[in-house]
C-alpha cells in the first residue's frame, strides 16, 4: 500500500464536492458506529434473555423468539450478539485508550531526547512494530492470563508502538518548525511547547489514526477471543462467537453471519468517521470546505 | 556593561570537515541599551544564525564558539535555565517569514496572550485588556476578529504586526529584527518599518536589524556591520559605508542596490 495524501487523491474533485462526500462518509461512520455503541448500551440494562438461559432448542433458525436463532447449547445469539458489542466496545476504547497513553509519551520523549536515545528508542519501536499485534497480545495474555483487563492491556501495548513511532515523527517535525524556535525565543518553556505547539499540530493526523487502530484494536479482540485467548464467559466475543459456529455453519450460518456483520459494521464506521475526521480536525483545511 | 557583545562568535556544522570555514566567522559587536545596529549581507551570509546564537537557539547539528553575553550574562555553552530569563525580557526576534513563524493551528489571540501571562503574570481579564492593547499598540484593524482569527485568515502584514505584538509583548531590551520586511509587499513594509521605528523609539529598545536591502537599513539605523560569508568585512556609520563603501563587497552590494534604483526609475 503506498501513502495517498488527501489532496493527491482528491485532486481531480471540487472542492464543494470533496467536502461534501466527506461529510456523507462522516454521517455512515457515525449511524454505524452509533448503532454497536447504542445496542452495547442497551445492553446494560435488557437483554432478551439471561447470557446462561439454555432454555432455547440447539441450533434453532431464527424466529420471533430467537432473531437469530440460538447456539449449539440453545442460548440465544441476540443477547450474545449485544454483550459481545458492549466487549468489543470496551476493548477497543481501552485498548486505544491505553495504546496512546503510553504511546505518545515514549513518541513525545523521542522527540525531545538526544540523539542517542532518539535512535535506541526509535530502533526498539522498529523492532516491536515488526512483531505481529496478535503474537504479542498472545505472549502477554499467555504470562497474564485470559480476562477482559489482560486483553485490553495486551493490545493497548501492542498498539502503544505504532502510536510512538507516529507521535514521534510528527513531533520531530513540528519541533523543527519555525513557530516553535519563534515560540522559544518568546520564553516558552518546553511542557509549553508541548501543551500548546506539538500536542495541537500533531492532533489532526494522530487523531485520524488513533480511529483507525481502534477498528484494529475491535479486530485484535475478536481473534484473540476466536483463538480462545479473550475475556472468558460469561463476556460472549464476537471472535467467540465465531468460533463457536464453526463447526455448524453449514447447518446454522446465522452464529457466524451475524457476529461477522456486527464486526464489519463496527470497524468500517470507525475508519469511515477517520477518514472524514481528517479535515474537521485541521482549521487550515477549513477554507478549501 | 554592554546589552549585547558578541566576541570571536564563530558559528560551526558539526557534520562540516574540520578544516571548512566557519558559516560565521571571529565576527565582533556590541549594542548599547537603546542604541541601534543594522547587520546587512547576501541571502546565506549567517545574519539568521548569528540571530539564533544571540537567544542560544542554533538549529541542532550547529556550534557556536567564542562569547555571546545578554546583560553581561554568557549564552554560549549555557544551560537552558539560564537561557530562560533572557528570552523575552532580554531579547525578542521578528522573523523574516510570519507565515512560518506563528502557529498555524493557534488563534492570534491566544499567540499573543501567552508571553504577556509569562512575562508580566497576568489572568483573567486583565489579560484580556493587555492583549487587546498589544493588537492595538501595533495598529490592527478589527480587533475582535483578529483575536478570533488563525494566520492563515489574516494577511502578510497583519501576520507581521502580530509576530511583533508577541515579540514585544515581553518588553524586551533588544529587539532583534531579522528581515522584517523581506516577505512583505513594498507598501505593506514601509508601514511595518515605519511601526517599527516608532515602537523602537518609544520604547527606548535596542534594535539589532537585520537586512539584505541597504535603503531599509539606511532608514532604521545608524551604524551597520556588513556581514560577507560569515565575515564582517566593513563597518561604520551607515551613511559613511554607502557614500564610501571601503571593501571590494560592500561596494558590489551599494553598486547593485543603485543599478536596481536607476531601473526603476527608468520605467
Ligand atoms: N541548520 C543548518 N545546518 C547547516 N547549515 C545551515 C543551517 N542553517 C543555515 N545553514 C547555512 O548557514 C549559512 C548562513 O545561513 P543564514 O544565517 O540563514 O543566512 P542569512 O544571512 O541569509 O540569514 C548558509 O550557508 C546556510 O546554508
Ligand atoms: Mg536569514
Amino acid at each position: 500500500m503506498t501513502a495517498v495524501t488527501p489532496s493527491d487523491a482528491t485532486q481531480h474533485v471540487s472542492p464543494r464536492l470533496k467536502g461534501r462526500r466527506r461529510s456523507r462518509t462522516l454521517a455512515i461512520g457515525i449511524a454505524f458506529v452509533g448503532l454497536i455503541v447504542a445496542v452495547a448500551l442497551v445492553s446494560l440494562v435488557w437483554l432478551p434473555y439471561e447470557p446462561s438461559d439454555t432454555s432455547g432448542g440447539r441450533l434453532e433458525s431464527p424466529s420471533w423468539e430467537h432473531w437469530i436463532g440460538t447456539d449449539k447449547f440453545g442460548r440465544d445469539l441476540l443477547t450474545q450478539l449485544m454483550i459481545g458489542a458492549r466487549i468489543a466496545i470496551t476493548v477497543g476504547c481501552g485498548a486505544v485508550a491505553v495504546g496512546a497513553t503510553i504511546g505518545i509519551t515514549i513518541g513525545l520523549v523521542a522527540a525531545f531526547a538526544k540523539p542517542w536515545l532518539d535512535d535506541t528508542i526509535s530502533a526498539t519501536l522498529d523492532v516491536l512494530i515488526a512483531f505481529p499485534v496478535l503474537l504479542l497480545a498472545m505472549l502477554i495474555v499467555a504470562a497474564q492470563g485470559a480476562s477482559l483487563g489482560t486483553a485490553i492491556l495486551a493490545i493497548g501495548i501492542a498498539l502503544s508502538a505504532v502510536v510512538a513511532r507516529l507521535t514521534r515523527i510528527l513531533a520531530s517535525q513540528v519541533l523543527r518548525a519555525q513557530y516553535v524556535t519563534a515560540a522559544r525565543t518568546s520564553g516558552t518553556r518546553w511542557f509549553g511547547i508541548v501543551g500548546q505547539h506539538v500536542l495541537p499540530n500533531i492532533w489532526p493526523t494522530l487523531g485520524v489514526n488513533l480511529a483507525l487502530l481502534f477498528g484494529a484494536a475491535v479486530l485484535a479482540e475478536a481473534s484473540l477471543s476466536y483463538l480462545g485467548l479473550g475475556a472468558p464467559p460469561p463476556n460472549a466475543s464476537w471472535g467467540r462467537m465465531l468460533q463457536e459456529a464453526q463447526a455448524t455453519f453449514t447447518t446454522a450460518p446465522a452464529g457466524a453471519i451475524a457476529p461477522g456483520i456486527a464486526l464489519v459494521i463496527l470497524v468500517v464506521g470507525v475508519n469511515f468517521i477517520a477518514d472524514g475526521l481528517r479535515d474537521l480536525a485541521d482549521p487550515t483545511r477549513k477554507r478549501s470546505r | 556593561m554592554s546589552l549585547l557583545r558578541i566576541d570571536r562568535l564563530s558559528i560551526s556544522s558539526a557534520s562540516a570537515a574540520p578544516d571548512a570555514r566557519p558559516l560565521v566567522d571571529e565576527l565582533y559587536l556590541s549594542l548599547e541599551a537603546g542604541a541601534r545596529l543594522g547587520l546587512i549581507g547576501e541571502s546565506g551570509s549567517g545574519k539568521s544564525l548569528t540571530s539564533l546564537a544571540i537567544t542560544g537557539l542554533l538549529p541542532s547539528g550547529l556550534a557556536g564558539s567564542g562569547s555571546i553575553t545578554l546583560n553581561g550574562v554568557e549564552v554560549i555553552g549555557a544551560d537552558e535555565r539560564v537561557l530562560q530569563p533572557l528570552r523575552g525580557p532580554v531579547a525578542s526576534i521578528v522573523f523574516q517569514e510570519p507565515l512560518t513563524a506563528l502557529d498555524p493551528l493557534m488563534r492570534v489571540g491566544r499567540q499573543v496572550a501567552g508571553p504577556i501571562r509569562r512575562h508580566r503574570g497576568l489572568r483573567g481579564g486583565a489579560l484580556d485588556t493587555a492583549v487587546r492593547a498589544a493588537l492595538d499598540e501595533v495598529a490592527l484593524p478589527d480587533l475582535d476578529r483578529m483575536l478570533r482569527a488563525y494566520p492563515h485568515e489574516i494577511s502578510g502584514g497583519q501576520r507581521q504586526r502580530v509576530a511583533i505584538a508577541i515579540a514585544l509583548a515581553s518588553r524586551p531590551a533588544l529587539l532583534i529584527a531579522d528581515e522584517p520586511t523581506t516577505a512583505l509587499d513594498v507598501t505593506v513594509q514601509a508601514e511595518v518599518l515605519a511601526l517599527l521605528n516608532r515602537l523602537v523609539a518609544e520604547r527606548e529598545m535596542a534594535l539589532l536589524f537585520i537586512s539584505h536591502d541597504l535603503a531599509v537599513v539606511s532608514s532604521m539605523v545608524d551604524e551597520v556591520v556588513v556581514l560577507s560569508n560569515g565575515v564582517a568585512v566593513e563597518r561604520g556609520p551607515v551613511a559613511r559605508v554607502l557614500s564610501a563603501p571601503e571593501h571590494e563587497y560592500t561596494r558590489r552590494l551599494v553598486a547593485s542596490a543603485r543599478a536596481l534604483d536607476n531601473a526603476l526609475e527608468a520605467l
